[in-house]
């Protein structure tokens, strides 16, 4: 047992430590890079937890492109850090009370299972030690609530092409390329031989 | 005192020595490790032959017989140059970039079974587990363009961090179409499963194992995944992060001695793993093709880089061969083609599987 603690306390306070870098680092790029590594300390947790398909995906959705994505922006972006830092002060006590809250959210519900063991029965689809992760969450969500999935699917895709549709704009008297018409062109009709006699032109 | 020595064991142990229950984990990521750098030198050379045979130049031929130690030569040269800091970059990511891109590509090998259950781990998600190896590589490039402070390294590593993220997904979507076949995420059973079933089978001639492989099946996976290789690991045609045509070196502009020496080895294994991806996924992994004696001499960890290294020729062709994509062209590749092209197969390649009832479902039969 004793292994698995010591990583689980490596990578919290791993975690917790670059978690105050992101908001007290200078440099807006730090600050994302240490968001980054509190990603691959959680997918760390994750996988000590058992749940070695959710460590992956954190690590390939989160890390490998949303975060990729949110460092972009912010290197193209010359954000004035100075500046959005004046209000922090001011909006401290929100965030105090917002983790409070989360806070005791957390303790209500990991607490009720040392309270009262069989509230843990009572959960709607009680995890199958036999099967591997991977194949459980693909049961859960694929075969039982495959169309609360595909529900979710959609909604996601509606989300997409409206985006899409909102910042779409067609600029007129841009040339564009058309690869089919390209690759489609005769050399009859863009080709002309012409005989010159010497000294004459054209 | 029980758990260090049970952590000492399975880190040193040396069984024959009469110490210890297994061979340690250190010896035997140091052979994985000594192994793969000694390939990979190879590799390199062998890059640079095949490029200049196609341009019927002789290539590296003055260090060693035929050249054979360019590669070496080349080490020592980067390692004992002095490594230059820009006075403006970002001192501690300037040099954590290139680090980071050897460390991950070297990371990714770990569960890469090299012959039957020969991995350093052999996870039950080890594909995902390359996946995620493979996305991280972006870090290296674009903290390496960033921290350089230098116009042509950003742009590089903006342009790689756009093309790296596009391609993961067609990735993303072949291994999908693999795994539906194949029914479990661990790769030495991808492997199997291209040995114990598939065309061969069907035909009734199983020793044509070659026939099994998922190469002919999917056959535009493979292609899709191919390419897509050689995008996400920045290879000519598609090399736009570094393109020297108009960017210098890209993201490597800035670097010297041997911050340049891991990017270019972290480079080199990455593509090498991408060889070995193709291998496992489409090529049958360490099987022998044909399962009659001749062939089934000849061990599986020789069949295994054998198949990584005649993909390795196809990369080396398609560099002498292809000219640079522009880069939208690229983009249009990626997203525009392969994109749907991936997931109409993923649909397909479901609805063949459901309707027959074939696939290998994780090897429960």
């Amino acid at each position: 047992m004793t292994l698995p603690l010591f990583f689980f306390y490596l990578f919290s306070i791993i975690a917790v430590a670059s978690a105050f870098m992101v908001i007290s680092a200078r440099n807006p790029v730090h600050a994302v890079l240490f968001l980054i590594l509190v990603f691959v300390n959680a997918a760390g947790l994750f996988m000590l937890a058992g749940a070695e398909f959710l460590a992956l995906i954190l690590i390939v959705v989160y890390v490998g492109a949303v975060a990729v994505l949110f460092l972009f922006v912010v290197m193209m972006l010359d954000v004035d850090f100075a500046q959005l830092r004046q209000g922090l002060l001011q909006y401290a006590p929100i965030g105090v009370v917002v983790g409070l809250v989360l806070l005791l959210e957390l303790l209500l519900v990991a607490g009720s299972f040392v309270v009262s063991p069989d509230v843990a029965s009572t959960a709607a689809l009680p995890i199958d030690g036999a099967i591997d992760n991977t194949r459980a969450l693909g049961q859960v969500l694929y075969t039982r609530y495959v169309f609360l999935f595909q529900g979710a699917a959609a909604v996601l895709l509606v989300a997409m092409i409206g985006a899409i549709v909102l910042t779409l704009r067609h600029k007129p008297n841009v040339k564009r390329q058309d690869p089919n018409v390209q690759v489609g062109r005769k050399v009859s009709e863009t080709l002309e031989v012409v005989k010159v006699k010497s000294g004459q032109g054209l | 005192m029980d758990f260090v020595l049970s952590a000492l064991d399975y880190l040193l142990g040396i069984p024959f020595l009469g110490w210890g229950m297994q061979i340690g984990f250190v010896y035997k990521a140091l052979a994985l490790l000594v192994g793969l750098l000694i390939f990979t030198a190879f590799i390199l050379l062998a890059d640079r032959k095949i490029w200049a045979a196609v341009q019927i130049r002789r290539g590296p031929n003055v260090v060693g017989p035929f050249g054979l130690l360019q590669s070496f030569a080349d080490l020592l040269k980067f390692a004992l140059k002095e490594a230059i800091i820009p006075a403006g970059a970002d001192k501690l990511l300037f040099l954590f970039a290139p680090l980071l891109t050897a460390t991950l590509a070297l990371a990714g090998w770990a569960v890469i079974p090299v012959n039957d259950g020969w991995a350093m781990g052999n996870l039950n998600i080890g594909i995902l587990y390359v996946l995620g190896i493979s996305s991280l590589g972006v870090y290296g490039v674009i903290i390496g363009g960033w921290a350089s402070n230098s116009k042509y390294p950003f742009l590089g590593s903006l342009r790689s961090a756009a093309q790296m993220v596009s391609y993961e997904v067609s990735i993303g979507l072949v291994i999908i179409t693999v795994l539906l076949c194949v029914g479990s995420l661990n790769l030495n059973d991808i492997v199997l499963a291209q040995r114990d079933m598939g065309l061969a089978h069907m035909i009734g001639l199983p020793q044509l194992t070659f026939l099994n492989w998922f190469w002919l099946p999917l056959f535009p996976m493979f292609v899709v995944f191919y390419i897509s290789a050689l995008a996400e690991t920045n290879r000519p045609p598609f090399d736009l992060a570094e393109g020297e045509s108009e960017l210098v070196a890209g993201f490597m502009t800035e670097y010297s001695s041997t911050p340049y020496l891991l990017f270019m080895l972290g480079e080199y294994i990455s593509i090498l793993l991408m060889c070995a991806m193709t291998t496992i996924l489409f090529l049958g992994g360490w099987t022998s093709p044909i399962d009659l004696p001749p062939f089934t001499w000849v061990p599986g960890l020789i069949w295994f880089f054998l198949k990584v290294s005649a993909v390795f020729f196809m990369f080396a062709m398609a560099k002498a061969i292809v000219p640079r994509y522009r880069y939208d062209q690229l983009m249009r590749i990626g997203w525009k083609l392969f994109l749907p092209l991936s997931l109409v197969c993923v649909v397909v390649v479901a609805f063949i599987l459901q309707l027959t009832g074939w696939g290998w479902h994780g090897g429960i039969a």
